[in-house]
């Protein structure tokens, strides 16, 4: 195997671990939210899209190369914006402890 | 500046969005830190693009005018129409559109590997090193982009939600998967010069992995019940992180392996995570499992002979004159909608001096967490809403419990051995002095089982659609 192949099982081999850190500690509440934030982050898949455009060089090539980018911008834009909207809801903090009454009083009619 | 100078700038900033990536995730441990997490995690994905873009351009012999036109007509199409359904979709419909860009991405990285492979079989240049990933990339890319898109149809109900079974059907998606398998396998060995493909014979390979792999997400998926789908969206999810990074292998890009395994360890964690709150193993579901999710609604009434049917103005006065009230919102609350009409009655409550919580189980609605989006858009204040653990001995002092088209997750059978649902953690709504359920019928859930809770003595019935009823409660205090 070349150099650059272990470099890159390397690599592979510390994200998922640092993947598995990172994320086991993120409570039930936020569990959709994440799946879509994890969703917008493989749309990254845009920038191989964007590299195998560059590199097509028949008209099959630069027709897979169009659907990938399609695809891949998709994933990204949708996804960032659907999870931003999601997040948007839990604006309010639940930590501060008066956080019983500041919420009571946010809702009309209480 | 010369072309190395400008690779090793293009280099760290790739490395720069990976670690926007890494840190993003990690804000997103906390509500409080959630939103500026994605934010990070959108800028570092906007620093590798643009990162991508100027090494595209400014490379030796730089990029085609076509090139370029795909590059950024693509991107409008693309990020137009993804910007547009994220930003006009209805949160309750959240679910499969999530599912839907699982399904783009994991198509977009499969393409990218098939694309990748033919330009290396025309030129003679491929090599095992790539060959092993491209394949793997493009197979896994393809049952993703199937799969993700059947269990999207079957949330947004264009597919039947119910385990479909063909008949044999098991032996089919095992003959596919052998295909897949065997073509992968000798697609390898092919290129390890282990066997000999004739040269015309590769690509026709390759055509019938992804072939399989496409028929495999379909066959996976469709026998699996529409209440399972979080499970399932979730390993796809997982799945298209893992295809995201076999691309990143080919391209011998960072970037891309760096997010691509961080996902799939995400995916893999909460696949895991959603199984377990469900006492059920990511196999038992795989296998299709018992029964499917929206049977429930379509079952008739008149299953338990021993229930006791309740009126709404009886069940008015009950939460009006009550100290404490519990609400507990369930799958049925989220197919009719009603988080809206739900909201206004807890407030009517509030107003009238009754304590009003919410009561989430960890599955409860169509994913981890759904409930508490779904509630949070009607504006249910935050600290309202209560997670199993912490709310469960506050049952004991509940005047009245109101079940909102939930159903499992209040099962008392769960605590004896001998039932589908035991040992699966449950809200001990039948500990509260009355109860409530609001339910279209006396079908069951998804486990298929009869609900002690209903032939409790304690228990009324409300026989309507959780939006209906909801709304006939509210009438009826505001009435009193």
């Amino acid at each position: 195997m070349s150099d650059q192949l272990l470099t890159s099982l390397a690599i592979f081999t510390l994200a998922i671990l640092v993947g598995f850190e990172v994320i086991s500690k993120v409570p039930t509440t936020l569990h959709t939210p994440l799946m879509s934030g994890a969703n917008s982050i493989h749309g990254i898949v845009l920038v191989g899209a964007m590299i195998i455009a560059a590199e097509a060089n028949n008209p099959f090539g630069y027709l897979l190369a169009f659907i990938a980018m399609v695809f891949g911008a998709m994933n990204v834009v949708g996804g960032y914006v659907v999870t931003d909207r999601m997040l948007q809801m839990f604006r309010k903090k639940p930590t501060a402890a008066k956080a019983g009454t500041e919420g009571a009083t946010d809702a009309p009619g209480a | 500046m010369s072309q190395q100078w400008i690779y090793t700038i293009v280099y760290i900033a790739w490395l720069a969005g990976a670690a926007c990536f890494v840190l993003g995730l990690h804000r997103m441990n906390s509500p409080a830190t959630a939103r500026d997490g994605n934010r990070l995690s959108a800028a570092g994905m906007a620093v590798a693009v643009i990162a991508t873009l100027i090494y595209l351009i400014s490379r030796e012999g730089g990029m085609s005018g076509i090139a370029l036109a795909i590059i950024v007509v693509g991107f409008a199409i693309g990020g137009g129409g993804g910007l547009y359904t994220a930003r006009s979709v209805k949160m309750t419909a959240m679910p499969q559109l999530v599912s839907l860009f699982n399904a783009v991405g994991g198509g977009a990285a499969a393409l990218v590997a098939i694309e990748d492979f033919i330009r290396r079989n025309d030129s003679g240049t491929a090599a095992l090193d790539t060959t092993v990933f491209v394949v793997l990339g493009a197979l896994i890319g393809s049952v993703t982009f199937t799969g993700s898109l059947i269990a999207g149809g079957k949330l947004q109900g264009l597919i039947a939600g119910k385990s479909i079974h063909v008949p044999g059907g098991q032996f089919v998606t095992i003959g596919i998967a052998a295909v897949a398998v065997l073509g992968t396998a000798a697609l390898i060995l092919g290129s390890a010069g282990a066997v000999a493909i004739p040269s015309g014979a590769t690509l026709g390979l390759l055509a019938l992995v992804v072939l399989a792999g496409l028929i495999f997400g379909v066959t996976m998926v469709l026998p699996i019940g529409g209440a399972d789908m979080p499970v399932v969206i979730s390993l796809l999810n997982s799945l298209t992180g893992t295809a995201a990074a076999m691309a990143g292998f080919v391209l011998g890009n960072p970037v891309l392996i760096i997010a691509g395994a961080l996902v799939g360890a995400a995916g893999a964690i909460l696949t895991k995570l959603m199984a377990d709150a469900m006492n059920r193993s990511i196999m038992n579901i795989m296998i299709g499992g018992f029964g499917g999710g929206d049977d429930a609604i379509d079952a008739i009434a008149g299953a338990g002979g021993s229930v006791r049917e309740i009126g709404a103005d009886d069940v008015a006065i009950q939460l009006a004159y009550a100290q404490h009230v519990i609400i507990v919102p369930g799958y049925g609350l989220a197919v009719a909608q009603a988080q809206h009409a739900v909201r206004e009655l807890g407030e009517l409550l509030e107003s009238r001096g009754v304590d009003v919580k919410y009561a989430i189980h960890p599955v409860a609605g169509r994913m981890p967490g759904h409930m508490n989006v779904l509630l949070a858009e009607a504006n249910v204040p935050y600290p309202q809403l209560k997670e199993m653990e912490e709310i469960n001995p506050e049952f004991d002092r509940c005047d009245v419990a109101l079940v909102i088209g939930a159903n499992d997750v209040t099962n008392p059978a769960a605590r004896r051995p001998g039932s589908p649902v035991s040992g699966m953690p449950i809200l001990d709504v039948d500990h509260a002095k009355s109860i409530v359920v609001i339910k279209r019928s006396m079908g069951r859930g998804y486990a298929g089982i009869d609900n002690e809770l209903y032939s409790d003595p304690k228990t009324g019935m409300l026989f309507a659609d959780a939006k209906d009823g909801l709304a006939a409660l509210t009438a009826a205090v505001k009435a009193l």
